[in-house]
């Protein structure tokens, strides 16, 4: 039995864990959350200088050619710092979905400036405040040229290019496909638009006549984007967990810090019960999500079934450990000046990016239907 | 990242399996169980034939040394051993608290003599042991016991009550902690003995529990004498002795906990007819079924991790409490969800087909939260010892028992 990360994982872990201590404070957060730049450029350069775009692209693309759980432990590291940098955009995404169906141009092209970090790239699936579904898609692909338009895309300013759901015509799931557009060409728009979370920025992307070209099968868009969709579940639940863990020990060090009634808050049942519940909660996000790495670093057959179940335990960690760090807190928690509200946006913006836990209460029992079965 | 044994490991495990294959049936499916009544005396017979033959192979404490009849093996021996051993129809359940808590403190506490004398006879089954610890005013306070024992010549007299003491009344021996100092602060005047359950004056009375089984029992002292060479520990020792004991009692990982689950629920659902269609369609049942199946989930990854520690030769810590703090509410909540799904012909239990064991886990989930720890007071183990919160405030830390409000 080793149901654990390797000594070699652990070491990369505690070194992205250094930069990201000494590099990523808080007050970087805070500067990005309030400020105009896309993102934590200096952050993006120094993660770049570690390999850490890279790690799971081959190294004939100029990657280190290591797997998923390396990019695993990369994720809990940039969870618990609240990085705001497009590494899930362009890494669990964007990179993920040229490794798995781009071309060998669109590789060529691509993969070793995305594992550089000197191109950034990332999906845009949405078109508005509905989920997307073969029903909602408008953004269409035709003769090379995209139009319409779709947001909230996740680092949609900073990206070189982005992967696009699109419609290229057909009925119900056959008419979607993915595309792969630049997005500093002629005909594309893009605004930011707020989110509860700016210190990762979101923009409404509008094609008009764009340049594009297919990734991947033609009619397969669907298929494919629940695909990359089930590998990101179990990366962002390392970042949920980072995350998680962050806002317990926040929480946990302000109860030590605070006293009421003549008594350190820490010291009161109903505060360590609640702390005590946030520890249970990212245990079992935790264990959940080291299978859910197991499965997508073996190409596992059981990974359907292990990412949904590693993104609902990871959100519910998440979501609970950021919104009672506040409530420990007391009203310090809910103030401009204090840390707690990064994790709080963060574990929303987490919790619905690739889809919410209702969705994925939903394709977990159908997967489980699906496996008992078979 | 695998799930498969270190090349050690499975060596153990194929020897285990051989010794098992040749002294055991293979259950045919794995929800066969070992079928009969607790309180069947046969099968405390059949449980003490196979603890001997199990002792004499070596395999009864794995972890033990071979002085005491054991393997001198490690943790993770022990848990494949157990997870072996789950495949084959054998009575177990009779031995655990003795073995995993009394003899471990006796290894330490008592005489050479004694331990010559009763720690074979335990490993073999010939004698059973219990624990005597908890008393109707001390539960999770153990400490707050009242239970007396004076000094009288060579011996002791104790005289008392002791509540939820499992197997009592099949039991031999049991440890037991008294207070012999009463004007001093609890946990200061306790020692801790060990006796005879057929000494005169113990007598046992089975609880009938919520389930309508009794496992446990009441045992009332009355002018009981224990020689003064049964003592464990020094006189006002007796909370250090009870520590070791408890301490030993997280070392029980591994275990299959078995029982109903999210499969049989799923099956309960799409066997299910509620108004609106199908229960397995209808997406309330499907957001319960999705929830507990993480949780389900998520506990046996947990349960992978240790497993991983006890492997690399690490003591699980207070971590594992989580185990109990998930899984107890789960029973009782997922037991009553299912009887909902049943409507009104969820009330019934016996032998109505489909009917029975929901209703068992919830009824038995009740208990699981309380047995061994409430969930309260594991989410205080995980606060203090885990997240280095401060311990709850004790107001009668440093009062002599004596002075202690009877409201205590």
């Amino acid at each position: 039995m080793n149901f654990d990360f390797s000594d070699d994982q652990k070491m990369l872990k505690d070194q992205v864990r250094k930069f990201l201590t000494d590099k990523c404070p808080m007050k970087v957060v805070r500067r990005v959350l309030d400020g105009p730049e896309t993102h934590a450029a200096e952050v993006w350069k120094g993660l770049a200088e570690l390999g850490a775009m890279g790690t799971a692209i081959p190294e004939a693309y100029g990657g280190s050619g290591l797997g998923a759980l390396e990019l695993c432990v990369i994720a809990e590291e940039l969870g618990r710092s609240c990085a705001p940098v497009p590494f899930a955009s362009s890494v669990y995404l964007a990179t993920e979905a040229l490794m798995r169906w781009g071309s060998d141009a669109q590789k060529k092209t691509w993969l070793p400036r995305l594992a550089d970090g000197s191109a950034i790239g990332t999906l845009a699936a949405g078109e508005g405040p509905k989920p997307a579904s073969p029903r909602t898609v408008r953004a269409a692909l035709s003769g090379g040229k995209l139009s319409g338009e779709k947001l909230p895309v996740p680092d949609g300013e900073a990206a070189d290019f982005a992967v696009v759901l699109v419609n290229t015509g057909g009925a119900g799931e056959r008419a979607l496909s993915l595309a792969l557009v630049e997005l500093a060409g002629a005909g594309v728009k893009r605004e930011r638009v707020a989110t509860v979370d700016p210190a990762r920025k979101h923009a409404r992307l509008a094609f008009d006549g764009a340049k594009a070209e297919p990734l991947g099968a033609e009619g397969d868009g669907w298929r494919m984007l629940n695909e990359l969709y089930d590998a990101a579940a179990v990366l962002i639940a390392f970042e949920q967990i980072g995350g998680a863990e962050a806002a317990m020990w926040m929480a946990r060090d302000y109860a030590l810090q605070r006293y009421a009634f003549g008594r350190q808050i820490g010291s009161y049942q109903a505060i360590k019960h609640k702390l005590a519940d946030m520890y249970v909660k990212v245990e079992l996000a935790r264990s959940n999500a080291y299978y859910g790495a197991m499965m997508l670093n073996d190409r596992g057959a059981d990974l359907p079934v292990a990412a949904a179940a590693t993104r609902v335990s990871a959100i519910d960690a998440y979501d609970f450990a950021a919104k009672e760090n506040i409530q420990t807190h007391g009203g310090m928690g809910f103030t401009w000046e204090a840390d707690t509200q990064f994790h709080y946006r963060r574990s929303r913006l987490l919790a619905l990016g690739i889809g919410g836990p209702m969705a994925w209460k939903e394709k977990l029992v159908s997967r489980l239907e699906q496996k008992n079965a078979a | 990242m695998d799930f498969n044994d270190t090349p050690e490991e499975a060596a153990f495990r194929a020897k285990a399996r051989a010794w098992l294959d040749a002294n055991a049936k293979r259950k045919t499916d794995d929800k066969q169980a070992y079928r009969a009544r607790v309180d069947d005396p046969e099968l405390l017979k059949r449980a003490k034939e196979w603890q001997d033959k199990k002792a004499a192979a070596g395999y009864a404490r794995i972890t033990w040394p071979v002085e005491y009849g054991g393997m001198g093996g490690t943790q993770i021996q022990q848990v494949i051993y157990s997870q072996e051993e789950a495949n084959y129809l054998v009575p177990l359940g009779f031995f655990d608290i003795g073995l995993g808590m009394c003899i471990p403190t006796m290894m330490a506490y008592a005489s050479k003599e004694h331990l010559t004398r009763y720690v074979k006879p335990a490993l073999h089954g010939d004698e059973v042991w219990c624990q005597l610890f908890s008393e109707p005013v001390a539960g999770s306070d153990v400490a707050g016991i009242r239970t007396r024992a004076e000094r009288d010549g060579d011996d002791w007299v104790i005289n008392g009550q002791k509540v939820w003491t499992s197997g009592a009344h099949y039991c031999d021996y049991g440890i037991v902690i008294t207070r012999t100092n009463p004007d001093v602060p609890k946990h200061q005047g306790l020692t801790m003995f060990f006796l005879s359950m057929k000494s005169p004056g113990v007598e046992v009375r089975p609880i009938r529990q919520i389930s309508g089984a009794a496992n446990f029992n009441e045992v009332f002292f009355t002018n009981v004498r224990v020689p003064d060479s049964q003592r464990l520990g020094k006189v006002g020792d007796g909370w250090k002795v009870a520590l070791t004991t408890l301490m030993n009692e997280r070392l029980a990982v591994g275990t299959p906990s078995g029982g109903l689950d999210v499969d049989e629920l799923l099956d309960l659902a799409r066997e299910t007819e509620l108004e609106d269609g199908p229960a397995i369609r209808n997406a309330h049942v499907r957001s319960k079924i999705a929830d507990w199946y993480v949780q389900t989930q998520g506990l046996k990854y947990t349960k992978y991790r240790t497993l991983t520690s006890l492997s690399k030769g690490q003591t699980p810590g207070p971590e594992s409490s989580i185990g109990k703090i998930v899984a107890a509410p789960k029973m009782q909540d997922l037991g009553a969800f299912a009887m909902e799904l049943m409507g009104t012909g969820g009330v019934m239990t016996g032998d109505v087909p489909g009917a029975g064991g929901f209703q068992a886990q919830w009824i038995g989930g009740a208990g699981f939260r309380i047995a061994g720890g409430t969930d309260e007071i594991l989410r205080n183990i995980v606060a203090e010892r885990v997240l280095g919160l401060p311990q709850d405030v004790r107001v009668d830390k440093d009062v002599p028992f004596s002075a202690l409000g009877k409201a205590k």
